[in-house]
């Protein structure tokens, strides 16, 4: 079983780094969306220091959505994907295998990204620690609960802003956590709760989301 | 109990054909239309003529007879739709993913209804359009997922691959709905002093929830009557190729010249 898992992960890994250009190119958005912010609302440093949380946040979702076609999209053009639903190791644990290879080389850059932002936007140490760690324990999910949409999309016309449409709302509550741990940090409140819920939504998303796209590349290939 | 009834008598699942259940959903669409506008006519006699003006909100308050009813039907026709989603999913029966699809638009409807009475109501009653309410939030979010819902079937022209993915994606939003309201709710709170007030209800006159009740009834059947007539159509789309479909075109195309 988890030699699967490691197989799954190690092959997409390589995939990624033989196409350096898709891995940079999403942190890449991911900066330039950021550094747009203090250019749009103004430089005052108390500003930035108040919404530095949300849009680090907001422009994290939109990366994580933006690359999101990448997670099934070639494997299913060239029949890949086909082989992985006939093996007869499960279909779920493959999934598993391929949202974390995702996180590791779009949401594991953006987090450690964050530590800059964190400095741009004038955060004190505290609260970018608070903002790495809330983005280490969320982006995972982003990738879980994005890999719904980017398997029920497969192979539609106009699938990536369809993927966004579908997927944006079920982001809803690990924006609210996710950002709002940092403002709970730099307002001085307690941040345990939060943590504990992005877990919980980790735990949760991780045990029934690969099920779930399980059923659905079964649906899209069929 | 006995398994006999389903072989000598038309049981339930007689009505999950396309074929029997057509005709049948053209009579009770008649009727849910009839119902629904006798039972809007009189809980909007009631609502505007009989039900007392509010103390502190005036006659604005008046809005409520159609907000929510309109709110009620929104959410729950998120569940009846991811019902029979999940009854399409499961048992495979074509006729309730096609029911699940008819439902959706009514859906959507209601949701706009209810945020667009909600500001008007808004706006002479707290003075704003719009605040970010974890109710107003959360309800336009559940707009967005039958927004999400409707585009996903959409762009799926394979009409089994559009019932089994829209399927999917309403129980994922069933499950993700409980966690996004409370989210939203914790969220508000902790962001802005609860300034608006929904949940103290001021104890309501008899006729104003007379008025409501007959109105949230009246809604009942209108949805009702639209997803049937709805999930008609999509049954006449989906079996155009089939014989009885053929021989009932036939009929409504002879029926005008023989009566001449």
């Amino acid at each position: 079983m988890l030699s699967v898992l490691l197989q799954v992960i190690r092959r997409d890994l390589l995939l990624a780094i033989r196409q350096k250009s898709d891995v940079v190119n999403t942190l890449f958005f991911f900066v330039v969306v950021v550094t747009m912010v203090p250019l749009g609302i103004g430089p005052e440093p108390a500003l930035l220091r108040d919404v530095a949380a949300g849009v680090v946040w907001v422009a994290a979702l939109l990366a994580a959505i933006l690359s999101l076609p990448r997670l099934f999209a070639n494997d299913y053009a060239d029949g890949t994907l086909e082989q992985m639903l006939l093996s007869a190791e499960p279909l779920s644990l493959i999934v598993l295998g391929k949202a974390l290879a995702h996180w590791l080389v779009t949401g594991l850059p953006l987090t450690l990204m964050a530590i800059v932002f964190g400095v741009l936007f004038d955060l004190d140490w505290n609260a970018t620690a608070v903002l790495v760690a809330s983005l280490a324990l969320g982006t995972p999910v982003l990738s879980l609960i994005g890999s719904i949409g980017a398997a029920l999309t497969l192979g539609l016309r106009g699938g990536g802003v369809l993927t966004s449409l579908l997927v944006l709302p079920l982001y809803i509550p690990v924006l609210i956590f996710g950002a709002g741990s940092v403002n709970a940090a730099i307002s001085g409140v307690g941040i345990t709760a939060y943590f504990l819920l992005l877990g919980a939504f980790l735990l949760f998303t991780a045990v029934l989301m690969p099920w779930a796209v399980a059923v659905a590349l079964r649906i899209s290939i069929e | 109990m006995s398994s006999v009834g389903i072989s000598s008598r038309p049981g339930l699942m007689w009505f999950s054909s396309p074929q029997t259940f057509f005709p049948l959903a053209g009579r009770m669409t008649a009727w849910f239309f009839a119902l629904a506008a006798v039972l809007a006519a009189g809980g909007l006699y009631i609502g505007f003529f009989v039900a007392p003006t509010d103390a502190t909100q005036g006659e604005s308050y008046r809005i409520i007879f159609i907000h929510v009813p309109a709110a009620w039907m929104s959410m729950f026709l998120y569940l009846m739709m991811a019902f029979w989603a999940a009854v399409g999913l499961i048992m495979n029966t074509r006729l309730s993913s096609m029911m699940a699809s008819a439902i959706a638009p009514t859906g959507a409807l209601m949701t706009v209804l209810a945020l667009i009475t909600g500001s008007l109501w808004g706006r002479p009653t707290w003075g704003t359009y719009w605040v970010w309410d974890a109710r107003l939030t959360s309800e336009l979010v559940l707009l967005f997922l039958y927004l999400g819902f409707l585009a996903l079937q959409a762009a799926i022209d394979d009409p089994r691959r559009a019932d089994k993915a829209g399927a999917l994606l309403a129980l994922v939003g069933v499950v993700n709905v409980p966690i996004i309201y409370f989210s939203v709710q914790w969220w508000n709170t902790l962001h802005q002093g609860s300034s608006v007030s929904l949940t103290r209800s001021p104890s309501m006159a008899a006729t104003m929830l007379l008025g409501m009740l007959l109105m949230a009834l009246a809604f009942w059947c209108y949805s009702i009557a639209a997803a049937l007539h709805r999930v008609r159509s999509i049954v006449l789309e989906r079996e155009k190729r089939a014989e009885w479909v053929r021989e009932l075109s036939e009929r409504e195309l002879n029926a005008p010249r023989g009566l001449k």
